[in-house]
């Protein structure tokens, strides 16, 4: 045989095999739907997305905005949907800070950081993440009530009913324009390269600036700028309540998940040339100097790409929630499944969801690559 | 010679040179340990010095310190879950055939695909022998009633056995030169790796039944297993594609050129190689695994999570929840925490060797 023949020959079995795979997944899907059809009929349930106009009538543990018994599936979903994507983002920014201090720790010159940071991360590591949760969860409930709750200077207090801070008075809206003028303003001088003591300092003066505006135009008259929990008969009043599931889970995924970060960051600083390092200890600059300008710079480009992965993680980790009884996207969709039998709609709207939320977390870890990445390489 | 490399001697000069380089440092230092010694005290004083070992009832216990007599008593339920009480001895060896199977993978000596396979099988056959029993002519235990730490350890290493070919498949599939068949290999491992493990476990024990006619449905456990098996493939795939990327192309090139066909090349060339390389990874990824199967508590199994739930559930033990909770984190931490070891050993032996 000569070659073109052997070629056409490999070709042709190529060919044969892609197009039994097409066939053999394509027999699959036909048969699922086929048999989800009999399964469904004989169940006497209608497929579709009807249902997401019904209202659910029943009720779950935390909701960032107005909620109701009577809500409709579709709102209830949105809710859930809220609250897995605020507590990642929360604890994607806890643990990244932690994490950060932490692996720096790990790699510092003092043995004492050293060890404290190493036994952090032994500790949280190796303990599965959900009976952290469940631990934590099992510790916070057994608290005392809130007539004997714990309180730090008569301002926070710590009881089985959740943790009780004190609140800005101002609505949600409000306050979360606030927060977005500052990160479009932190933004805009890390662009023109002001300094991080100075962007620090800058944000605690526009912090407090628009409080004073904030608070002048838009709380009640006879109240008080902030609003202090309090102590009334058998509950708190006042401040902003963190229920005992929210608070455990942000306690949970934020040691697990710094854990985590801070071998990331180590692994990353590690990965710096010494002759940098030494360049600068020749150079004079103080170990802080070095860090700042020379050992994370160049770490944040070994750091990125990992650290999206532990984002993604983290994000994935918030469906755990649901041993506790945290109300996140996942807790709703099984507690839809079981009330209303539309498995098939349910877990195609959750895979939609982490997809589009793991999505656009992998897109902005790209672009903070890119934008990182040494110009000439 | 690698050895020496490996393991550093503990430096007491530097340790101590660098623990007081400068006021700052010491004052960090003097912190930070008493800090650490507090906690210690602490941990001491709670588990060991104030702790009840064996009260004959609740009452003696709960003066500061632990409680280790809910352990005493629960230890079985924890350990074994409602596997019949006069058959734990069963029990107990299956799990140890499990222990003793990781163990021995751990040894360099076993690192030949024939032998791990060899050891695996034999490992996970012994311990399924054991449990359900109706083969070997001992009671008939359905896998229903496992629980406990040896359910944990069937799921763990179930999901290994299945998930290691499964693996290499869908790698070997996403370096495929047709389109489709690579198509079809990424399509599936990009849709695994960004689900949560808990979706894609909830889609096999509940939606798959509506998908399949009730004939191919099979017990929950094992559309679980496979499930999360696909899962172990997924995050095993792309180790071994890191495995892939280090060997040279002209590897192949030479093997095509002395004759061999594809598989003779992968299997006595190329993929001793890629095992080798992606060992530290494969490690960790087995570490994780092991660490995720606590999670099916969620999907309703019985399993170390949940049988030390069911150990303070009831009555009189149930204010001593924090130990039995302890109790099954260190079982965890141990397991955890010497393959997280055994996986940094690997790491540097490699760094070692590459020098």
């Amino acid at each position: 045989m000569d070659a073109s023949a052997l070629k056409a020959r490999a070709n042709r079995r190529k060919l044969i095999i892609q197009s039994a795979l097409i066939v053999f997944s394509a027999l699959i899907i036909i048969s699922a739907i086929r048999s989800a059809q009999v399964n469904l009929n004989a169940l006497g349930l209608a497929s579709g997305f009807g249902f997401l106009e019904r209202s659910t009538g029943w009720s779950y543990s935390f909701s960032l905005i107005e909620r109701d018994i009577n809500d409709s599936y579709a709102r209830t979903l949105t809710i859930g949907f809220l609250n897995t994507v605020f507590l990642g983002l929360l604890t994607i920014v806890l643990s990244t800070i932690f994490g950060f201090l932490i692996g720096t720790f790990r790699d510092a010159r003092n043995p004492a950081l050293k060890t404290a940071a190493t036994v952090y991360i032994q500790t949280f590591r190796n303990i599965p993440l959900i009976l952290q949760g469940i631990f934590w969860y099992a510790i916070v409930i057994h608290l005392p009530g809130p007539r004997q709750a714990m309180s730090l200077g008569d301002a926070i207090f710590l009881s089985n009913r959740g943790l009780m801070i004190p609140l800005l008075n101002v609505s949600l809206t409000v306050a979360l324009v606030m927060v977005l003028v500052l990160i479009v303003a932190a933004f805009f001088m890390a662009r023109m390269k002001v300094s991080v003591i100075k962007i620090v300092l800058a944000m605690i003066g526009l912090c407090f600036f628009m409080v004073l505006i904030a608070t002048g135009l838009t709380v009640p008259a006879g109240e008080g700028a902030i609003s202090w929990p309090e102590l009334k008969g058998l509950r708190f009043v006042g401040g902003l309540t963190i229920s005992p599931e929210l608070l455990v889970m942000i306690i949970a995924i934020t040691l697990y998940g710094s854990a985590y970060i801070a071998e990331v960051v180590r692994g990353g600083l590690v990965e710096v040339p010494k002759g940098l390092i030494e360049a600068g200890e020749a150079l004079g600059l103080t170990q802080r100097v070095i860090w700042a300008r020379i050992k994370m710079p160049m770490a944040l480009r070994t750091i990125i790409p990992p650290l999206g992965n532990q984002w993604i993680f983290i994000m994935k980790a918030t469906t755990i929630g649901v041993a506790i009884g945290f109300s996140d996207l996942f807790y709703i969709v099984s507690t839809s499944i079981t009330q209303s039998g539309q498995t098939l709609e349910l877990i195609a709207i959750l895979m939609g969801a982490f997809l589009l939320v793991n999505f656009t977390i992998a897109q902005f870890i790209n672009w903070l690559n890119e934008s990182l990445k040494l110009k000439a390489h | 010679m690698a050895d020496a490399v490996v393991s550093k001697k503990f430096d007491w000069q530097l340790f101590r040179r660098r623990s007081f380089a400068s006021p700052m440092d010491t004052v960090i230092t003097v912190i930070v340990f008493s800090g650490l010694a507090w906690l210690v005290w602490q941990a001491l004083n709670w588990g060991i010095l104030n702790a009840v070992w064996s009260a004959d009832d609740v009452e003696q216990c709960g003066h500061g310190g632990a409680c280790w007599s809910v352990i005493d008593a629960r230890h079985r339920l924890i350990l074994f879950g409602l596997y019949p009480y006069e058959e734990h001895w069963r029990s107990t060896l299956a799990c140890l055939s499990i222990i003793a199977t990781v163990v021995i993978s751990c040894f360099p000596w076993t690192w030949t695909t024939k032998r791990l396979s060899t050891i695996w099988i034999a490992g996970f056959a012994i311990y399924y022998l054991l449990m359900e029993g109706s083969l070997l002519g001992l009671p008939q235990v359905t896998t229903d009633q496992w629980g406990g730490l040896a359910l944990t350890l069937f799921l763990f290493s179930s999901v290994v056995l299945i998930g290691m070919p499964m693996g290499l498949g869908l790698a070997l599939m996403r370096r495929s030169e047709m389109p489709v068949v690579r198509g079809f290999a990424s399509l599936v491992i990009d849709l695994i790796r960004s689900l949560p493990l808990l979706t894609t476990l909830f889609t096999a024990a509940v939606v798959i039944p509506i998908l399949l006619p009730s004939w191919l449905e099979g017990d929950k456990i094992w559309r679980v297993i496979i499930a999360f098996g696909l899962f172990f493939a997924c995050y095993q795939a792309e180790v071994l594609r890191g495995g892939f990327q280090a060997i040279p192309k002209g590897q192949f090139e030479a093997g095509k050129a002395l004759g061999l066909t594809y598989w003779q090349i992968l299997g006595r060339i190329v993929l001793p190689q890629v095992f080798r390389h992606a060992l530290p990874a494969t490690v960790n990824n087995v570490v994780v695994t092991f660490k995720e199967t606590a999670i099916v508590i969620i999907i309703g199994f019985f399993d170390i999570l949940a049988s030390a739930n069911a150990a303070f559930g009831t009555g009189a033990w149930a204010p001593y929840y924090i130990e039995v909770l302890a109790f099954v984190a260190a079982i965890y931490w141990i397991f955890l925490f010497g393959l997280g070891q055994y996986g940094e050993y690997l790491k540097r032996r490699m760094n070692v060797a590459e020098r």
